[in-house]
């Protein structure tokens, strides 16, 4: 449905954005993170038509937006970071002007009621847009990109200012329109891009640095072979009893009397291995009782952390425990 | 186009542009119109016409300041660049929405024809031929202010820019009487805008002049559909 080919912007020489190349399905709720100035803004500009690529193609439906814009603006609903409001209008007013403005066919007041009704705008629909809060100006801002029922939505930070409520609402609508609609959500904030969507491209300094589903981006990322713990007992003692276990690399104190006579552990067995038996079994033989296993599994935050801090997709895992060690 | 148009012109009403303009223009119309017309007892309103030049080369810049400019500082044209419209039928909808409160002015001229007629007999065709005469003019300062508009984020800016374009226009007219005779000053009075314009005022319309104002209005209109092309590329 989407499809992005080795995308390039530069500004003089400034390059915004670098050869980036993906493609979101239809149907695809497509993740577009990264940190601030990171170019996920200016590849929806460009994916919208508002700016040109230096060099590549961004396909919307096969239809190339350089070379056919209107054909594919058409599409595409687009939300950008601010959204695009005539402040000295009323709601309706803006809705059905946009409406005339995307030359819909659609049942104008049918159509513009129904959209009011799906982003909560109706009790504000006859009020000046200057006039409203960041939130409501958010929603009519979303409320633009629906109309004309695009199969197409590429929405910048769609959850920006808004309330906690409004958020998650939002978060539930955009899930609901990924259900017919192919969307394009970018974010800073990671638990929204994992609870939306299905397939999360990270980019970095106007480059892909990952590109996956968001399961295997944070599964690749996960470490089944390294575990907390936490247990009771004479740290040196437990920490020779699970040294000794089969395929362990490296046990590591943590913190000694985390609690009363309790201290963590960071276990670190070879890649492949399923140590959480033998160490249950070990440690029960001796009488120390277990209080707390967990693997070190990495949430999102701290892979895209540590892929957009530096180092490259694939030694992420490593580093990230290195750096939980030697805190 | 239409849905721009609409917007546009509505806008004039909702803020205080629309109805100063106007306000302007019939204020100063009545004015010259009494001066020239009423207080000599004379039936030729050309001077009016001649006189509404300096208004509207001051004026019309109000008019059409925030076309482009606003939608740039307020990120709207990330709706209207971004919606299945072409920049030309963008660039129409903000030209036909200015000037068609400009009309709307112009529209008093000939009442003052059928305000003299209750009086003496009035020759209408001088009055219907500088009334186009001045819908040309207009023509030319707005798609100059859009034009300058398309440049800048700033109102002001716009405004006191095209008003310099304006200003330009007039004292081309003058440097051209102080050039000497000669290839130079032909040219420069042919395309004198304010030349031609007194001419119609006099009573000579000519094809080509009708081409020449048509021309500066489309030359105006195109540049500023290229500057809203090349900000894609910038």
């Amino acid at each position: 449905m989407i499809e992005v080919k080795n995308l390039t912007k530069r500004y003089g020489s400034k390059t915004a954005v670098s050869n980036i190349s993906f493609t979101a399905e239809e149907s695809e709720i497509l993740g577009f993170l990264g940190p601030n100035g990171a170019g996920k803004s200016t590849t929806m500009n460009i994916l919208t038509g508002y700016l040109s690529s230096t060099e590549g193609e961004a396909k919307i439906n096969g239809i190339d937006i350089l070379e056919e814009p209107v054909k594919a603006k058409q599409m595409i609903g687009y939300l950008p970071e601010q959204p695009p409001l005539y402040l000295d209008m009323t709601v309706m007013e803006y809705l059905k002007f946009v409406y005339g403005l995307k030359k819909c066919k659609l049942p104008i007041n049918s159509h513009l009621k129904e959209i009011c009704d799906l982003v909560k705008i109706t009790d504000v629909k006859d009020r000046v847009i200057k006039n409203l809060s960041k939130g409501y100006k958010q929603r009519v801002g979303l409320a633009q990109a629906l109309v004309g029922n695009p199969p197409v939505l590429i929405l910048d930070e769609p959850t920006v200012g808004l309330d906690p409520k409004q958020i998650i609402e939002i978060r539930a609508l955009i899930k609901k329109l990924g259900k017919n609609h192919t969307v394009i959500l970018s974010s800073h904030i990671l638990p929204e891009i994992q609870a939306v969507c299905d397939k999360i491209v990270i980019i970095n300094r106007g480059k892909v640095v990952a590109n996956d589903s968001a399961d295997n981006l944070a599964r690749n990322m996960s470490a089944d072979h390294k575990l907390v713990i936490r247990c009771e007992g004479a740290s040196t003692d437990v920490k020779k009893l699970l040294s000794s276990i089969p395929g362990m690399d490296e046990v590591f104190v943590n913190r000694e009397n985390v609690e009363e006579g309790v201290s963590e552990y960071f276990l670190n067995a070879k890649p492949g291995t399923d140590i959480r038996r033998e160490v249950s079994k070990r440690l029960a033989s001796r009488n120390y009782t277990l209080l707390m296993m967990k693997s070190s599994e990495l949430t999102l935050e701290e892979v895209f952390l540590k892929i957009t801090t530096g180092d490259i997709y694939g030694n992420v895992a490593d580093s990230v425990d290195k750096l939980k060690f030697t805190k | 186009m239409f849905a721009i148009f609409k917007r546009e012109f509505r806008a004039y009403f909702t803020s205080p542009l629309g109805y100063v303009f106007l306000a302007i223009f019939y204020a100063f119309s009545g004015l010259f119109f009494y001066i020239f017309a009423l207080s000599v007892g004379s039936t030729d309103i050309s001077s009016v016409f001649l006189m509404m030049f300096m208004v509207l080369m001051v004026f019309v810049p109000l008019l059409t300041m925030r076309l482009l400019s606003e939608d740039k500082k307020q990120k709207t044209d990330q709706l209207t660049l971004t919606a299945p419209v072409s920049l030309l039928s963008i660039v129409m909808g903000k030209f036909l929405a200015a000037y068609a409160i400009f009309a709307i002015g112009v529209a008093v001229m000939p009442v003052y024809g059928f305000v003299m007629s209750t009086f003496a007999k009035v020759s209408w065709l001088p009055i219907w031929g500088n009334t186009v005469g001045l819908l040309l003019l207009g023509g030319i300062f707005v798609s100059i202010g859009l034009f300058v508009s398309s440049l800048t984020e700033n109102q002001m800016i716009a405004a006191i820019g095209s008003f310099f374009i304006n200003l330009m226009i007039l004292l081309m007219n003058t440097l051209t009487s102080a050039l000497p005779t000669g290839f130079l000053q032909d040219v420069l009075s042919s395309i004198s805008v304010y030349s031609r314009y007194s001419q119609i005022t006099n009573g000579i319309f000519s094809l080509s002049s009708l081409i020449f104002f048509v021309s500066v209005i489309f030359i105006f209109l195109f540049l500023t559909v290229r500057v809203l092309e090349k900000r894609r590329w910038a």
